[in-house]
């Protein structure tokens, strides 16, 4: 274990004490500017982790930066990235330096969450993107709704870790091993109860952390209620971090062979996620709740991959959060300017957009339509791996949910396309306020969107690669 | 003959989406030079779909114009293009619809940009699933064919009915393609080796057990689209609401990408399932001849006449295709394009008589000949034509259709020449009732004469109905070239 193992947390803990330092200094109103430096910051981190490139696992350790982690870490580097960039001119959070470091310290949290490989040093690294979340979902102190949802994650959050951790302790007891790997081993013989026993609330907690039911009830409250970036990035970033901490979980502690236990209970809980999410979202009036349950059901198409227990099914899940990262963040940035525009969360709001902001409407249709599934755009892709996964692993009638629900789901995206598009607002001919770092959110979600949907092969297989250690031999 | 290496095909596909592209970097107030642009790309892509048809080199046959790159080689998908005899008529189709389209559309004021942008999407997808050789490509030209159709129609389309006409055909349509999608998949994974390039598919003659159980859903699935009963419901409410150059697009081009793709994934992988499936599909066949004529015989709506006699004519497609055999696909091909190019022209006229009158009401219609004589004449072709008049395309595509489906069930075939002669009896009666018999004073005073572009359009739709007619030689020794590897996979 070399310095380069742990190079985007320490890289990102001194931007984090940058970030802080330095807001002792200009006057508010230039303290936007700290928002750049920050988005900049984790740029040249970024390109600093995909310079180094993953390390190849070897023997055991606390932290490994394996091909899991190499991955993962590019995606919350990138997550964190362009929800600073959205978060610059939203009203409440830009100006404030210690929001920037906040994020940044979950971000440490969240990269270490992809690399832990033992079981105190995950506890520790989800806790420690947990904590600065609580406070980031209620930062608008002056708003009750933000504050309540901050109480509302903390309260649900620190349930999910205790069960989770119940289920740690019982890895540990039967065990007797902290280091993931050893674990595995001393479980490949054991019973299906004990592996039942000790898997169930750690899939608790996780499910929690993705939003999966039924562990999903704080997301639509959560995040109505957060700053609309923060929101953006619990929904991306953080859902990744949970499904990071799933695929080595499962594939790695709880032996395949044992997955005919476990197996079913997450398909099950995939087709309920994706269903609940869907239909729920049809009756939403205020467009973060939609974008809730629509994380909600992703959630669920998501965790289709997993339960294939095959390296393409794996990959299709990791692939699918990267296509979904970026259809996400961008909606919520559209999301975002509305609200500073028209002041309003609702659906409605979103009316006479296309004649408003002729971008922000194509920019909205773009990220709807990726979640969607619609060709070229990534979901599409995304979504035909996840079901080709599914039916290569004999889960046809998952992939057929999966399709359904697709349907369902584009029900309430076109919705939202309609007010973009087709309804009249209020305030068509007021100026739209459209600056630069939100543009330039956009357009590097837009790129993403198409780049993932057309020319998908290089990002599958860096997906593939990343999901390969899980599979030893 | 011309150099293979050519990208014409990729060419012809992707130049309508750069054109969209480019449309929407346009001033959105530059409205004329938005128009002659979108008009200057559809005679392009018109030019192009031509080049193709017309290079076609009839002795070599087989696939022509092909390209072949890898694309997601870990799953075996590839981008794969060619053409034969089976598709090319259809891309020419989509050449002349597209241009004859943009021509009736000079009149759309609102947001023009983004209403052509939308469209070329649309033929960008609709050519690309005809010169499809890969499945996954075929899925994925497929729905971008779909999608744009929601804001065309919710967008441009008629105010009264166009939010709930724009959703019920989109939701329609995405779910027939998600069942075919899951159906494919099934297929695709069965073998060991994953490929989704569809001549190997057709080659990999899957187990008769599988073929059966899939065939339906991915029949059914593509069906959807191409308006089998029962699952026609969305259709003639989409063509109703939807503007005149989308209604062109949809009945004369899209309902043909279902029939199309049907064929291509559903019979040419499964021919074993198409067999044994066929009997009821032949009858859902049926059904749609006749019961889309009686239907439209009721309507009262000019439009929803010509919304069900689409989904009558397309069950001729439809019955060419349970019938099996040489003449059934011979005529079902012909019948695709006769009726693309038919239903095109019918719609231009509606739509022209609607922006004139502002009514579709037959009743509120009467003697509009006198004021409008080019589109009553063609018109009048088109009703010819629906009624399979001799001479005109009409007659060279259903001829053949009864001809094949008669070898497999006589009864069948004379149920279909009953649905003939209702159409004769509800397209005679409309053209009576709109075009002749005394005109309204308001409307002998309120229509204009159509435009130079109108005129052009219908001229130019005309030719192909009357040039088919009287010189089948043009396109259907080109077809039966495309249906002989067809029989060959069918084993008879």
């Amino acid at each position: 274990m070399t310095i380069m193992t742990l190079l985007p947390e320490i890289l990102l803990l001194l931007l984090a004490l940058v970030i802080l330092g330095l807001d002792l200094i200009p006057p508010e109103k230039r303290r936007a500017s700290l928002g750049w430096l920050t988005a900049a910051g984790l740029g040249g981190i970024l390109a600093a982790h995909l310079l180094g490139g993953a390390a190849s696992a070897s023997g055991p350790a606390t932290v490994h930066a394996d091909a899991l982690a190499f991955f993962f870490r590019a995606l919350f580097l990138l997550g964190a990235m362009i929800t600073v960039l959205i978060s610059i001119d939203s009203e409440g959070v830009g100006r404030h330096g210690e929001y920037y470091a906040l994020l940044l310290f979950s971000t440490i949290g969240l990269c270490l969450m992809a690399a832990a490989a033992d079981l105190i040093m995950l506890a520790l690294a989800i806790e420690m993107a947990a904590m600065p979340l609580y406070i980031l979902a209620g930062f608008l102190n002056r708003n009750s709704r933000s504050t309540e949802a901050g109480v509302k994650y903390f309260l649900f959050g620190a349930t999910a870790s205790a069960v989770m951790w119940y289920g740690f302790s019982l890895l540990y007891g039967f065990t007797g091993q902290t280091d993931l790997s050893a674990a595995a081993v001393a479980l490949a013989e054991a019973d299906p109860a004990v592996i039942l026993a000790a898997a169930v609330p750690i899939l608790a907690g996780l499910g929690f952390k993705v939003a999966m039911v039924p562990f999903h009830f704080w997301a639509p409250d959560v995040y109505e209620g957060a700053p609309t970036p923060v929101a953006a990035f619990l929904s991306t970033a953080v859902k990744a971090a949970g499904f990071a901490v799933l695929l080595r979980i499962l594939l790695a502690v709880f032996p395949p062979a044992s997955a005919s236990y476990w197996g079913l209970l997450i398909s099950l809980l995939s087709a309920v996620t994706m269903t609940l999410g869907n239909l729920l979202a049809m009756v939403q009036k205020n467009i973060k709740r939609l974008l809730a349950y629509s994380s909600i059901a992703h959630a669920g198409y998501a965790l289709i991959g997993l339960v294939t227990l095959l390296p393409e099914g794996l990959a299709a899940t990791a692939f699918y959060l990267l296509t979904y990262l970026f259809a996400n963040l961008a909606a919520f940035a559209v999301v975002t300017l509305v609200a500073n525009a028209a002041g309003g969360d609702d659906v409605s709001a979103l009316a006479g957009l296309s004649r408003r902001s002729p971008a922000a409407a194509l920019a909205m249709l773009v990220a709807l339509l990726s979640l969607a599934g619609m060709p070229p755009l990534a979901g599409f892709a995304g979504k035909v791996f996840l079901f080709a996964s599914a039916v290569e692993a004999r889960l046809i009638w998952l992939a057929a949910f999966g399709a359904a629900n697709s349907v369902l789901a584009l029900y309430y995206y076109l919705t939202v396309i309609k007010s973009v598009y087709l309804h009249r607002g209020e305030h068509e001919q007021a100026a739209f306020p459209f600056p630069g770092a939100a543009a330039l959110a956009l357009a590097a979600c837009t790129a993403g969107i198409l780049v993932l949907g057309i020319a998908a092969s290089p990002w599958f297989e860096a997906a593939l690669r990343a999901v390969r250690p899980l599979f030893p031999g | 003959m011309l150099m293979t290496s050519f990208p014409l095909l990729s060419l012809l596909v992707f130049l309508p989406a750069a054109s969209a592209a480019a449309l929407l970097l346009f001033p959105a107030g530059r409205v004329r030079a938005i128009r002659v642009f979108a008009l200057m790309t559809a005679a392009l892509a018109l030019a192009l779909s031509a080049a193709a048809y017309f290079s076609y080199d009839l002795q070599a046959g087989g696939y022509q114009w092909e390209e072949a790159i890898p694309w997601i080689p870990r799953w075996g998908i590839g981008y794969h293009v060619g053409v034969n005899g089976i598709s090319l008529p259809l891309v020419l189709l989509t050449g002349i619809v597209m241009f004859t389209g943009v021509l009736v559309s000079w009149g759309i004021d609102d947001r023009p940009r983004e209403f052509f942008a939308f469209l070329f999407l649309l033929a960008t997808g609709v050519f690309g699933v005809f010169v499809s050789l890969d499945l996954f490509q075929l899925f994925f030209f497929y729905e971008i064919a779909v999608f744009p159709m929601y804001l065309l129609i919710a967008l441009w389309g008629w105010p009264k009915t166009r939010e709930y006409a724009a959703m019920k055909l989109t939701l329609y349509l995405f779910l027939g393609s998600m069942v075919a999608l899951v159906g494919a998949l099934a297929l695709v994974f069965s073998s060991g080796q994953v490929s989704f390039d569809l001549p190997a598919l057709e080659a990999a003659a899957f187990p008769v057990e599988l073929q059966r159980i899939v065939f339906p859903f991915v029949f059914l699935g593509f069906a959807v689209l191409g308006g089998l009963f029962p699952f026609h419901n969305w259709s003639p409410d989409g063509h109703v609401a939807a503007p005149t150059a989308v209604s062109m697009f949809h009945a004369g081009v899209l309902m043909k990408l279902g029939a199309f793709a049907a064929l291509r994934v559903g019979i040419l992988l499964m021919p074993e399932g198409a067999r044994f499936h066929m009997p009821w599909i032949l009858i859902l066949a049926l059904v749609n001849v006749l019961y889309g004529a009686l239907i439209a015989m009721v309507q009262t709506d000019f439009k929803y006449v010509i919304g069900f006699s689409s989904v009558s004519h397309m069950g001729l497609v439809m019955l060419g295709f349970a019938s099996l055999n040489a003449e059934g696909l011979l005529g079902a091909s012909l019948q695709m394009f006769s009726h693309g190019v038919m239903t095109a022209l019918f719609f231009a006229v509606v739509g022209m008589v609607y922006d004139r009158t502002h009514t579709r009401e037959i009743s509120a219609l009467g003697g509009l000949a006198r004021r409008m004589p080019l589109a009553a004449l063609a018109f009048i072709v088109g009703a010819l034509v629906s009624m399979g008049m001799p001479g005109l395309s009409g007659f060279v595509a259903e001829f053949p259709v009864l001809l094949g489906v008669w070898q497999s069930s006589p009864a069948a075939a004379a149920a279909a020449a009953l649905g003939i002669i209702i159409t004769a009896a509800y397209i005679l009666l409309v053209v009576r009732r709109v075009f002749f018999g005394p005109i309204s004073a308001e409307h002998e005073r309120a229509v204009s004469r159509i435009t130079f572009k109108d005129s052009f359009a219908l001229l130019f739709l005309m030719i192909f109905l009357v040039g088919m007619g009287v010189y089948p030689a043009w396109i259907a020794p080109l077809v039966e070239s495309g249906v002989r590897p067809i029989l060959k996979i069918l084993g008879n």
